[in-house]
């Protein structure tokens, strides 16, 4: 095993040095036109270096040529970094999926071997314990467990029955299943993830394009700057510039930072959604996630656990809250939903009891004419608990305090439960839903971020105001059908906001479609999966926030970069324009501008030319991990910002070629 | 500093300062068709022109309509000007009997006066008739700053989302509401401090010595008015305002820098106004406002300190006077030419030539900015420009796509500014590359070393930025210059100004996203300094090496004593 790791780890780092001698190719490299400018420059002074003839000079040339040389290496290295840690996901994954064989059910009923890649749409094949999905698919027969650990990473199994989605590369525990392929081969979700974390289908995003034009611009100013300084430096006389320090000084100036961390941020960008098991279908959509203005999320499931709980026994006077706690005890030992197991456990913490008592009855099922459920005891007592209405009836005279518990309960956002014996309203059970725990901080950090939240329920909007209160979300709709929850984001939208939305269920299709992002879960039907543009493995709603602050991260990243690289320009400035005009008579007075006090000018530019080579690799694990995010308003974000990366950008290349400067002064190069 | 330094630039500053928002409110109203107090004199002459023109002050064009008629009527005045220079000989009003213009003037001329540049590479008294002056160069000097303004109005409809108004129409409206009055109160106090307004010959004058002296007149005081408040510049006498016939008095001196920038000044709270935004207007007139203060500093103090041989020589305490008028003193001198390069205007009232190498940095920096306020309109158009690349750049920051006014800037939007931004830096660039590395182009030099270099940059930066002023010492006179800066000069026009109306036609078309906490605020100090440091650095990295090469080695050189 370690050996195989060992092994792992050298294929893994010669995969990534192989690919970044083969970004070499400038047919691959004008995609960058900031490498490609490098590329360029090199070239040319590696023929300069050749045809070079005092030896001090040619060492000069094939210095600056070797720091070239590099930085396009290093470059490289940075997007190959990012894609071999997309690569590794994708091996695994793909490992999965090439062995898979299926049983392909024939009309006749017999089945047949086919290689899973050779499966079409409507197939039909037979799964049995133990086997491979073979494809994307929907149950058509038989119930049984999947382990879907290869695509969630989750090890507890799902039970699929009949119309319920499955996926490709998870493996069948249990029983069996008879599944009909929906989608080809090659279009698979498997297939669709291996691409995506690969980048093979990475495109570029809007704002990266948008970058990249500036970049270019940018890029084509500072040709403009150095070409035409050569004949303004001839002026001066026919040996006042040095081709060689003009390459220098020109792939000193273009914006060969963020130029070559650019691409491997959108990648790393992308990784990072899948690391917390989002698949999402385009970087488009995460770039968009860091845009949306407005969070639509689903009350149950998304901010409160699935159900309401029992909290509190509200006991009409005349009875103890243990007396009440013992009638709703005995009332729900025969209901098994999540709210009759939360009253039976409420009613242990009261009574001190661990073990279930046992008792002797016939258990009435709640059915929606007597909306009331419970149990009638052996020993002749009858105890019913539900709806207040329902039981005020079949009681006699109910006090006023009941009615008033159950108002204030009400008032509350909880749902009041009656319990009554045999005629006799022993009080209320107050049933509440459970806000997910560290969800307020969250709603706050996107409140300071300027993200509204509003919460979709069925709730009626008494119930709907508390929960929405207790949660912190700005806004809720109650009682929402999904047409509500559409209607809500086109009219966001008509206001030029940008929505995001989970979804799980066939009919938040539509509504996954219009938002502008929309995470599927993956539990969900095949059709809220297709809507959305994003797909959480985990099936948890609350990563939509987990993929707005990765969205807001890669943003952040590329503009912090992209400005610390054009603030380093300042000094480099400072260290070659002195430098390169020290030999001419007329420009000696510009040595006064050599304010760091670079020793020779040769060494003054080289060590312009190293710090600029070296900040690409030392830059890597901001490109790959993302620029630190903290949740604060816009402003306090670009204040700080702009500290970090653009006043200390204009700082640190000072010290930095200063202290280069004196490391070769050490080797005799300053 | 003496009181009248003091008290001069305190004036300055507070009419601009009082007038930024009357004025400012006044050009909005008119052109969104509101009501102002000089409709009743001024709507039925203006219906008389519309009806003329076939337009209404209704009609309404589109983006590329707008640009057409821009470019068709630039032309047009181009062409005419050309052919009116060429057959100056002969029209009427040409007492001098001056002949016609050879090709390559006319083609530099008309080039300059129709780009607001007004570059002269010739000298008004001994070249241009009176026909000549008012009807074809002072005629430009009106409707070319209409023109940009009208750009910069056209762009400010389209950010706020209005109909994008009538070319014609928004050219007469800049004429008829804000030149033209302003210029008639301008020239009348011109009058009054002596300024001459004539159209008789020159004056031959015998002089106390005995001997005979030609003494130029003409239609001065009209001329200095619109040469002023429209940011022409070019003289009606070679020496332009430093001539007591153009600029007599420090009063007619101040009336003068004031001239410059009152519209500039009141573009940028128009924009606010305009686009409901009067906090970020206040930010850019804030940035503006401080590199205004930087020039007037690089100048003044410099050029106070004296030059440093003579300081060496024992002879403490005495100012770079050289080439200044002592009628307006250093402090009259300073900020009309702090004026004359902020506003892009070009006449001068001191020679440039003359100036330490220290402080001619405050021409070059005016000239290459362009926007700390610039010319009327275009100055604002080069002010978004900067405010689209610094909110793209900075706004990443905040982990949001970019928004100016609510619209989100992407690839068209931040490509078309960077190309508006690129055009500025190319035309300067290698219009001196290409001088210096001809033989043709260094023998317009006067002055050896980085003095020499520096003169051909300031005749390209002059030109791409529409300015018009000169360095002096080189013969502009040369075919090579007359062409090579004629081009310059139409390019460095119409580029920007036809580039930002595609910037605002394609922010139109999208839909503005409400602000929130998370939106990053363009209206606040921090926006302000960042916006100031973006447009630092990226002109820094652009121009360092020209200026070090050029009045940075000669300073250097200087203090070497070593001179040109």
């Amino acid at each position: 095993m370690a050996a195989q790791e060992i092994a792992g780890q050298r294929s893994y780092t010669a995969s990534i040095l192989k690919a970044t001698i083969r970004k070499l190719d400038p047919r691959e490299m004008i995609h960058n036109p900031v490498m490609f400018v490098v590329e360029l420059g090199t070239a040319v002074v590696v023929w300069l270096t050749l045809i070079q003839k005092g030896a001090a000079d040619r060492n000069y040339d094939l210095l600056v040529a070797i720091i070239l040389f590099l930085t396009i290496l290093f470059a490289n290295f940075a997007e190959a970094f990012a894609e071999a840690r997309g690569r590794a996901q994708a091996d695994f994954l793909r490992r999965t999926k090439s062995s898979t064989r299926a049983k392909l059910l024939l009309p006749d009923g017999t089945t047949s071997w086919v290689d899973a890649p050779q499966l079409t749409k409507g197939a039909k094949v037979l799964v049995e314990a133990g086997d491979v999905i073979p494809g994307d698919g929907v149950v058509i027969e038989g119930v049984g467990s999947v382990d879907e650990s290869a695509i969630t990473g989750e090890s507890a199994p799902v039970v699929k029955a009949a119309d319920d989605g499955v996926t490709g590369g998870t493996v069948l525990l249990s029983d069996h299943l008879v599944i009909e392929i929906t989608v080809n081969a090659g279009e698979t979700f498997l297939d669709r993830m291996i691409a995506l974390v690969e980048g093979a289908e990475r495109q570029k995003t809007p704002n990266e394009i948008a970058l990249s034009a500036l970049l270019g611009v940018l890029t084509l100013i500072f040709v403009l700057v150095v070409v035409t300084l050569v004949p303004i430096a001839r002026y001066f006389g026919p040996h006042a510039a040095n081709i060689t320090t003009m390459v220098a000084l020109l792939v000193c100036l273009i914006p060969t930072t963020i130029g070559a961390l650019l691409s491997a941020i959108g990648i790393a960008g992308m990784n990072r959604v899948s690391l917390v098991n989002v698949v999402a279908k385009s970087g488009r959509a995460v770039e968009a996630a860091g845009d949306i203005d407005t969070i639509i999320l689903d009350k149950t499931g998304t901010i409160t656990i699935g159900n309401r709980m029992a909290t509190e026994f509200l006991p009409v006077p005349g009875v103890t809250q243990e007396e009440l706690a013992e009638a709703s005890l005995i009332s729900s030992l025969a209901d098994t939903t999540p709210e009759g197991r939360s009253v039976v456990e409420l009613a242990q913490d009261i009574l001190h009891i661990k073990e279930l008592p046992q008792y002797e009855g016939e258990a009435v099922p709640f059915s929606a004419h007597t909306r009331m459920s419970g149990i009638d005891l052996a020993d002749g007592r009858k105890i019913r608990k539900g709806a207040v209405s329902a039981i005020r009836d079949i009681v006699e005279d109910p006090p006023a305090e009941l009615e008033q518990n159950a108002e204030r309960v009400a008032k509350d956002g909880g749902t009041p439960l009656a319990v009554e014996m045999d005629g006799r309203a022993l009080g209320i059970i107050r049933l509440k839903d459970i806000v997910k725990s560290g969800l307020k901080e969250r709603f706050n950090d996107f409140r300071a971020m300027g993200i509204r939240t509003v919460m979709a329920t069925g709730d009626n909007k008494i119930t709907a105001a508390v929960i929405a209160q207790e949660a912190g979300v700005d806004d809720f709709i109650a009682e929402a059908k999904p047409e509500d929850k559409i209607a809500l984001i086109k009219k966001e939208q008509s206001q030029g906001k940008l929505v995001a939305m989970t979804g799980d269920g066939t009919n938040d299709a539509p509504a996954l479609a219009q938002a502008d992002v929309g995470l599927a879960m993956n539990s969900g039907t095949m059709a809220a999966k297709e809507a959305g543009n994003m797909i959480d493995l985990d099936s948890n709603p609350t990563k939509l926030l987990d993929v707005v602050m990765v969205g807001k991260q890669l943003l952040i990243t590329r503009g912090a970069l992209t400005t610390f690289s054009i603030s380093n320009d300042i000094a480099k400035y400072f260290a070659i324009i002195p430098a390169m005009f020290a030999a001419v008579p007329e420009l000696s007075g510009l040595k006064a501008l050599n304010i760091m006090g670079l020793k020779t000018p040769h060494g003054a530019i080289l060590s312009a030319l190293i710090f600029n080579a070296l900040i690409i690799p030392a830059l890597i694990p901001f490109a790959i991990r993302g620029v630190k995010y903290r949740a604060e308003s816009a402003d306090a974000m670009l204040a700080r910002n702009i500290f970090n990366w653009g006043v200390l950008g204009v700082i640190i290349p000072f010290i930095a070629i200063w202290g280069i400067d004196h490391i070769l002064g050490l080797f005799g190069l300053a | 500093m003496s009181t009248q330094t003091v008290i001069t630039w305190i004036v300055v500053i507070a009419v601009f300062a009082f007038t930024v928002k009357p004025l400012g409110t006044y050009i909005a109203k008119v052109f969104t068709f509101q009501p102002t107090l000089l409709d009743k004199p001024l709507t039925p002459i203006e219906n008389t022109i519309f009806r003329a023109m076939g337009v209404t002050r209704q009609s309404a064009m589109t983006v590329k309509q707008y640009g057409l008629a821009l470019i068709f009527t630039n032309v047009v005045w181009m062409l005419g000007a050309y052919f009116l220079l060429r057959v100056q000989g002969i029209m009427p009003f040409n007492p001098q009997h001056l002949k016609g213009i050879n090709p390559e003037l006319a083609f530099n001329t008309a080039a300059s006066f129709v780009t607001n540049t007004n570059w002269q590479a010739y000298s008004g008294e001994l070249t241009m008739s009176y026909f000549s002056q008012f009807a074809v160069l002072s005629y430009l000097q009106f409707v070319t700053p209409a023109t940009a303004v009208a750009a910069a109005i056209a762009f400010l409809r389209m950010l706020s989302g209005k109909k994008m108004g009538n070319f014609f129409v928004d050219v007469t409206l800049v004429v008829t509401r804000l030149l033209l009055p302003m210029a008639i109160v301008v020239a009348l106090v011109l009058v009054g401090q002596g300024v001459p307004q004539s159209l008789g010959p020159y004056l031959h004058l015998h002089t106390i010595t005995g001997q005979t002296q030609t003494v130029p007149q003409g239609p001065i005081a009209t001329w200095e008015a619109i040469e002023h408040l429209g940011q022409n510049g070019g003289g009606f006498t070679n020496a332009n305002s430093a001539n007591p016939l153009e600029n007599p008095t420090a009063f007619s001196n101040l009336i003068e820098t004031i001239s410059m920038g009152l519209l500039p000044v009141a573009l940028f709270y128009t924009f606010g106004v305009m686009t409901g935004r009067k906090r970020l207007a206040w930010t850019l007139i804030g940035v503006a406002g401080v590199f205004y203060l930087v020039m007037l500093a690089l100048l003044y103090f410099p050029e106070m300190a004296g030059n440093p041989i003579i300081n060496a020589l024992g002879l403490h305490g005495h100012a770079n006077m050289v080439g200044k008028e002592m009628r307006f003193g250093m402090g009259g001198t300073s900020i009309f030419e702090t004026s004359t390069m902020a506003f892009s205007t070009g006449s001068v009232a001191s020679a440039h030539d003359s100036y330490l190498p220290l402080s001619s940095l405050s021409f070059f920096l005016g000239m290459f900015l362009n926007m700390v306020f610039g010319a009327s309109g275009s100055g604002l158009l080069n002010m978004v420009m900067f405010v689209i690349i610094t909110i793209f750049l900075m706004g990443l920051m905040v982990g949001r796509t970019p928004e100016f006014l609510g619209k989100k800037i992407e690839a068209r939007e931040v490509s078309l500014a960077s190309i508006a931004f690129l055009m500025h830096p190319l035309l300067i660039l290698v219009g001196t590359a290409i001088a210096v590395a001809s033989p043709i182009g260094l023998a317009g030099i006067l002055n050896p070393g980085p003095h020499g270099l520096s003169e051909i940059l300031y005749a390209f930066s002059s030109a791409a930025a529409n300015n018009g002023s000169a360095f002096a010492g080189l013969n502009a006179g040369l075919p090579f210059y007359e062409v090579a800066i004629g081009v310059v000069m139409i390019l460095g026009r119409y580029a920007s100004i036809l580039v930002m109306l595609l910037v605002g036609a394609s922010l139109a078309r999208k839909r503005a996203v409400p602000e929130t906490s998370g939106t990053m605020h363009t209206d606040t100090v921090l926006f302000g300094g960042i916006l100031l440091g973006a447009i630092v650095v990226l002109n820094a990295l652009t121009f360092f090496p020209v200026m070090a090469l050029g009045p940075l080695a000669e300073q250097y050189l200087m203090m070497a004593h070593h001179l040109f």
